[in-house]
């Protein structure tokens, strides 16, 4: 009975529907991006399975599937929690994986081959923003020291000349001032090292064509790699003093009362580009209208979490608490991602732009952005020879497409599922953002020259310098 | 004479026959549920006074109430699952009335897999590995006990393999099992196979040693009746030799099962394969203040499931052992 009622409203769904067609028709204009929208065909898989880490800016993801809007485009995808990146990754290329969420430097490192080489592609850039850099509650009571206070409190953002006296003490201890952030081609990894470096702290080269990873040749502070959600255990354990990582873990270290986290990325770097939505090149071209797909539903999971104002997070939040997300406290998540941030214990300040997911054309992916992670590749000396502009902007090309999220854009456009404002002039997006003025140590980024870019920094590898 | 003899034996009778019950229903009884209560009050007094950075360490009732939030979640997670299908139905439908070439398929819920599928997982998970290890153990274990010579040829070979950690072999599982086991449409996960892998070869060794020992030391006479009987191999090994050995064998297998569970939660911590072991990961990744009291109801799932295998296995023993007075324990 049930069953023939259904069947009888999509009989009618579909009559309606072809009433719809036929009034279409009569105005000429819409026919063209009606057949635009029909040439995005059937997904050519439809069972998926993404991976990510336990952290906030996976949230496109989850909020993707809650919503339905994976659902929406036909696609039945399941979230797995993945232990590390390096994991992550290699699932991704042997094909466990369809996609994940990854740092912006892992498509771009797998595919110059440091690391594991394997080709990634992007075409969804996931959020901007949301990491920290926290001390121990011993660095900072040090630390505390050299910052500049106004009215009681420290005065924001705090560069790393506070740090500066308490590395140099260590050192002259004989003391190794150890650090941690989550990968070696991760966003954490440069934003720390950008933050140290600007404080006159050398955070060390790496030589891969000597065979040596490691990061910490000539190092002052010496980095290591520690999975997102053990950072803070790690601390507590005396194993580092601080960190560089996405939220919730810094603010885990506030309310365990463990360390204080003392920069935002946001005040290293403003609107710094953070996740990508990776997936293997050979995955996309086999599956061009799944790709597709995947990043329709995402772009509208990242318009769903900045809509109105930043409106729709505290069910996000709640979405996130869930053990098969992120799994942390409600309090702790919604500290970050609800538009605050807490430094010292009591210490809570607005920085809205904290997480931010879709506004400021978050999720395209610039080609400029992927040329300032090769920079900084270049000036630890992962990239351990010289290479010409035009090799960065290839790369830049090779990795990350706009193209394809083009078409999802214009896709949900035409299903008027999202406006047109919201999102970069397709036809003539260069894929370069203009020079960006607002770094910590206020050196301009300009991506169309990373060489001459790379001149401007008095710590870090340039023009013809090897180690 | 004879009556004033009889009461006290009726009534010895009776005493011997209450008194050792009621000492039995003591010690059966009585003196676990003890062992159970004193447990509960020094873990809730302990649980107390430890003071981690998620919070004080969870005692009895917290452990209860997380045990009550897993069944709520795995309820609401099954609801979700009925919505998911009838979506999917719904789909299904629209598609094919679109595009009468598709042919709708059925897919599994995709959602976050829940505490008991993951009980079930696991469970599932070291019955494969344990059963194809015994396969291979008792067969091997049988030639090792009736020929010296295979046993001093194979007897190095278990000596090396036997103290392996599971850990050590899970990276090279692995590796393998995502290079060899390659198909378009996988009956079975990786994972699974890389779990199951790594439990056989765990599990193998105490099943392969005790096998051989109990079929070497079957007792002469019992030899001698199957050479005057002049039976052929295959009737001396299921007459003689596998009925003698049986309880050597199940003590093997005990000890076989009971590695194969603990290596299994190991490996999937390690692996990030689905089960209990990945459920603990999960749950001390997360640290929420919560984390630690469920990581202690899957702590005490993982004891009861243990045992619960164990006794099991006992309860085979029994069936299949010839000698039914045997105290087994």
């Amino acid at each position: 009975m049930n069953n023939l009622k259904l069947l009888s409203s999509l009989k009618l769904a579909v009559k309606s529907l072809r009433v719809g067609v036929i009034s279409t028709i009569l105005s000429g204009s819409v026919i063209a991006t009606c057949v635009s929208a029909q040439e995005l065909g059937w997904p050519e898989k439809e069972e998926l399975k993404f991976g990510f880490i336990k952290l906030t800016d996976m949230a496109p993801l989850a909020i993707a599937y809650e919503k339905g809007y994976f659902e929406d485009e036909g696609l039945y995808v399941t979230l797995e929690a993945q232990a590390n990146w390096k994991v992550l990754l290699d699932r991704v290329i042997d094909g466990q994986l369809d996609g994940a969420h990854m740092l912006a430097g892992q498509p771009l490192g797998a595919t110059i081959g440091y690391g594991t080489k394997a080709d990634i592609i992007t075409a969804f850039s996931m959020d901007l923003n949301g990491n920290a850099i926290t001390v121990s509650n011993d660095i900072w009571k040090e630390m505390k020291k050299h910052v500049p206070h106004e009215g009681g409190k420290p005065v924001h953002p705090i560069s790393a000349d506070s740090l500066k006296p308490v590395v140099d003490d260590f050192k002259s201890k004989g003391k190794p001032f150890k650090m941690g952030m989550v990968f070696p081609v991760s966003t954490h990894n440069y934003e720390l090292r950008y933050w140290l470096a600007a404080g006159g702290i050398h955070p060390g080269f790496y030589a891969p064509h000597k065979g040596d990873t490691s990061g910490q040749i000539d190092a002052d502070a010496l980095l290591s790699v520690t999975p997102p959600p053990q950072m803070p255990s790690t601390m507590e354990a005396g194993t580092i003093h601080g960190y560089c990582v996405g939220e919730p873990w810094n603010q885990q270290a506030v309310f365990k009362g463990i360390g204080v986290p003392v920069v935002t990325d946001y005040e290293i770097w403003k609107n710094n580009p953070e996740k990508v939505f990776g997936v293997s090149k050979g995955w996309a071209e086999k599956n061009p209208n799944t790709h597709i797909r995947v990043v329709k539903a995402m772009i509208r999971a990242a318009m769903w979490l900045d809509e109105n104002n930043n409106a729709n997070r505290p069910e996000a939040v709640k979405i996130l608490s869930k053990s098969q997300y992120v799994g942390a406290d409600y309090e702790v998540i919604a500290n970050s991602m609800t538009g605050t941030f807490e430094y010292e214990k009591g210490d809570k300040r607005d920085v809205p732009d904290f997480n931010v997911f879709f506004r400021y054309n978050a999720t395209y992916p610039f080609y400029s952005d992927a040329i300032w992670y090769l920079t900084q590749m270049r000036r630890w000396g992962q990239i351990s020879e010289p290479k010409p502009d035009s090799w960065y902007k290839d790369i830049a090309k090779q990795v990350y497409r706009p193209d394809i999220y083009a078409q999802a854009a214009k896709a949900l456009i035409t299903e008027g599922k999202a406006n047109a404002v919201d999102f970069p002039e397709f036809a003539t997006e260069t894929g370069f953002k203009p020079p960006q003025t607002e770094f910590i140590d206020k050196i301009v980024y300009d991506g169309s020259q990373p060489n001459a870019y790379l001149e401007k920094f008095a710590i870090g590898l340039k023009n013809d310098t090897k180690i | 004479m004879s009556k004033q003899q009889t009461v006290p034996i009726i009534f010895n009778h009776v005493r011997d026959m209450n008194w050792p019950t009621l000492n039995q229903f003591l010690t059966a009884t009585a003196l676990p549920i003890v062992g159970i209560v004193i447990f509960l009050g020094l873990w809730s007094l302990m649980a107390k006074n430890i003071d981690t950075s998620l919070g004080q360490f969870p005692g009895p009732g917290s452990v209860w109430q997380q045990t009550k939030v897993l069944v709520a979640e795995h309820n609401t997670q099954m609801d979700k699952a009925d919505k998911f299908y009838a979506r999917q139905d719904d789909r299904n439908a629209a598609r094919v009335a679109k595009d009468p070439s598709y042919e709708p398929k059925i897919r599994a819920f995709t959602g976050a897999p829940t505490f008991f599928e993951q009980i079930w997982t696991s469970l599932y998970t070291v019955m494969v590995g344990f059963i194809v290890a015994s396969l291979l153990a008792i067969p091997l274990g049988i030639l090792c006990g009736l020929s010296k010579n295979a046993y001093t040829a194979i007897n190095p070979l278990i000596q090396l393999f036997k103290p392996v950690s599971p850990l050590a072999w899970l990276p090279l599982v692995t590796m393998v099992v995502s290079a060899v086991y390659v198909s378009s449409d996988p009956m079975f996960s990786k994972s699974f196979i890389t779990s199951a892998v790594t439990v056989s070869l765990c599990c193998l060794w105490p099943t392969l040693i005790n096998t051989a020992v109990g079929v070497s030391s079957i007792d002469k006479d019992l030899l001698n009746v199957s050479k005057v009987l002049r039976l052929n191999g295959l009737s001396h090994v299921t007459k003689i030799v596998l009925p003698s050995s049986i309880p050597a064998i199940f003590t093997g297998l005990r000890l076989s099962l009971g590695i194969g569970w603990m290596v299994l939660i190991a490996a999937e911590m390690l692996a990030q394969n689905p089960g209990l072991g990945k459920f603990v990961w999960d749950e001390f990744q997360n640290g929420s203040s919560e984390s630690l009291a469920r990581i202690m109801v899957a702590v005490l799932t993982i004891g009861v499931i243990g045992f619960a295998l164990d006794r099991l296995m006992l309860a085979l023993q029994r069936k299949f052992s010839w000698d039914k007075s045997a105290v087994l324990r």
